[in-house]
């Protein structure tokens, strides 16, 4: 009879705790859009921030900032994570692909701390300032081993057939890849891609040295600039309730995008295929 | 593949094979990036740390100092903040985690299964600061008032939970890492119950054993090394996360028996110090901070891969 007691108490015990972690997701995006939603206002997307103890401001010169520096380092981790993970499906020979792979899921498993002070050495040093470009090279190295990893996977799932009817036309192997492979499995790699990206656009941990912060619009990538999750993390260890309020809300509007990113890849552009993990 | 055997035909053309040879050298060069950019990397942390670890040598480890204005640093009270928060983490993350991820592998039905799958898989895309945010505006002050108060009055006879509490601290930032990490376990721990065998389940049940009987004692043991790779891949997530443990742990560099108190660790120090280091010693300490933290990631990382890679290859083998 003890036997089946415990039996049922372990199962219904498994069900609570998926239940709990479920329901963290839910807390989160709750107080989220409660406090968030509260402060949210046309002026958050087209003002400039205002200094301590002044009312109002917004954070247009972030979001500007991190989509400049997100997509400086799309520009940079995209097209190499896309061509080694073509190498890494397609060319792969025994010694050197299994290395490949194995330092990039080492190097996607560093904290991305210690990556900021790669791009700090790299490029603000020698630059002798703060840049948006710092910051930029910190996610495009981040975003590489992501992408190759997905890249592969993805591309390994083409049909064998589909390579050997291009072969028997008598393609060659690059053009194969270029007009068969990819093609084929292109929906799944722009899935990892979105993934990938959305994934670096929410980090805050390499930025604080590298791309910094600005108050105001900053020039081009070459200066400090200031971008949404260093600002969040800024106004929310300040003292005052105003800038916890703007925190609040560039915490909804980052979620609102990270998240959506997340869904569509997952539920639009990946019907059918299963999403690795990062 | 069987392209080669097309290549080597005399009637392709020279300039084909040359095209042949370019394509597979950009993706060579590429993939070689990577190799690259993790060479640079130690040797940045290497080169970026030397004043200091000629300054101190293996002093630095040991040393409980952090004086930037002396230029006297040592390592200690980051490294065990570090360590304890995520032993702590480990310990909340490891049976909830291991629990869902029994129930969403052995019992829930492939839909729900799959539903929930994806909605813990979003619980691991929220950025670490909105992790952050949320714990220093509700976590913290409900661990001031409630839990930190309760734990004094009632363990308070441990040295773990004495002393002064501001609902910052060693256990808060335990907490928010046990919820960051309960994804990673979820998902690699599930695959890998995921890849035992039906005939193990079939044979336990056969014998008589309860559901509960035949998960713990049969599947689980037959998937340990994956749960296992499972475990240190989130624990090598605990130990470098930065933003959210940086606004909860307090930042004050000191080791003390009690988990209420108020700590540090390496990542958070990196953070909240670094773009105000000045002298070339005060950075150097810093970046051989990152240095360690950098080892222990990839000495846990590359153990836990190998124990992943390790399971799979024998889940595919007999299914």
């Amino acid at each position: 009879m003890w036997r089946k007691t415990i039996n049922v108490v372990m199962l219904a015990m498994t069900g609570i705790f998926t239940l709990l972690t479920v329901s963290t997701l839910f807390l989160i995006l709750g107080y989220l859009l409660y406090y968030g939603g509260r402060s949210l206002d046309w002026n958050f997307f087209t003002k400039l921030p205002l200094p301590a103890g002044e009312l109002g401001g917004g954070m247009a010169n972030a979001i500007v900032g991190s989509v400049k520096i997100v997509g400086v380092a799309a520009l940079i981790g995209l097209p190499v994570g896309f061509l080694a993970g073509v190498y890494l499906s397609e060319y792969e020979d025994k010694a050197f692909g299994p290395l490949v792979r194995y330092v990039a899921d080492l190097l996607n498993g560093i904290p991305s701390i210690v990556v900021g002070i790669l791009a700090w050495s790299l490029v603000a040093v020698p630059m002798k300032s703060f840049s948006g470009l710092a910051g930029a090279v910190a996610l495009a190295v981040m975003l590489i081993p992501i992408v190759s990893r997905q890249t592969e996977q993805f591309l390994r799932e083409v049909p064998l057939s589909l390579r050997e009817g291009a072969l028997a036309l008598g393609a060659s192997k690059w053009r194969m890849i270029a007009t068969v492979v990819v093609p084929a499995g292109s929906k799944g790699v722009l899935t990892g891609m979105i993934l990938g990206v959305a994934r670096i656009a929410g980090e805050s941990a390499p930025l604080l040295f590298t791309s910094f912060n600005n108050q105001f619009w900053g020039g081009g990538i070459t200066e400090p600039t200031a971008s949404l999750p260093v600002m969040i993390y800024f106004r929310a260890i300040s003292a005052y309730d105003d800038w916890h309020r703007q925190a609040w809300a560039a915490g909804l509007v980052l979620i609102g995008m990270v998240l959506t990113a997340n869904i569509m890849a997952r539920l639009v552009l990946a019907r059918g295929i299963s999403v690795p993990r990062g | 593949m069987a392209s080669s055997a097309v290549l080597e035909k005399p009637t392709v053309r020279r300039s084909t094979q040359t095209g042949e040879a370019i394509a597979r050298l950009v993706a060579f060069l590429f993939a070689a990036s990577i190799l690259l950019i993790t060479l640079v990397l130690v040797y940045k942390l290497w080169e970026g740390s030397a004043l200091s670890r000629h300054k101190s040598g293996l002093h630095f480890l040991f040393s409980t100092a952090w004086n930037p204005v002396t230029e006297d640093f040592g390592a200690l009270p980051f490294v065990y903040g570090t360590v304890i928060t995520s032993a702590l983490a480990l310990l909340i993350s490891v049976p909830l985690g291991l629990g869902a991820a029994i129930f969403l592998a052995e019992l829930a039905p492939a839909r729900i299964s799959s539903g929930l799958t994806f909605l813990i898989e979003l619980l691991a895309a929220i950025p670490s600061v909105i992790y952050g945010l949320l714990a220093l505006f509700t976590l913290v002050p409900l661990m001031r008032l409630y839990v930190e108060p309760f734990l004094k009055s009632t363990l308070g006879f441990l040295p773990l939970f004495q002393g002064p509490s501001y609902g910052v601290g060693f256990l808060t930032a335990g907490i928010v890492l046990s919820i960051m990490t309960i994804p990673y376990i979820i998902s690699v721990s599930r695959e890998a119950l995921l890849a035992v065998p039906r005939e193990q389940r079939e044979a336990a049940l056969a014998l008589g054993a309860t559901r509960w009987e035949t998960t713990w004692q049969v599947v689980v043991p037959y998937a340990r090394l994956g749960i296992f790779g499972s475990i240190f891949l989130s624990l090598a997530r605990a130990l470098g996360e930065t933003m959210a443990v940086t606004m909860v742990i307090g930042n004050t560099p000191q080791i003390t028996a009690s988990l209420l108190a108020s700590g540090t660790s390496i990542a958070s120090v990196i953070a909240g110090e670094f773009s105000e280091a000045t002298t070339p010693t005060y950075q150097a300490a810093l970046v051989e901070l990152g240095l360690v933290l950098f080892a222990l990631t990839i000495l846990i990382n590359g153990a836990a891969r190998l124990m992943i890679v390790a399971t799979t290859r024998k889940g595919s083998k007999r299914s």
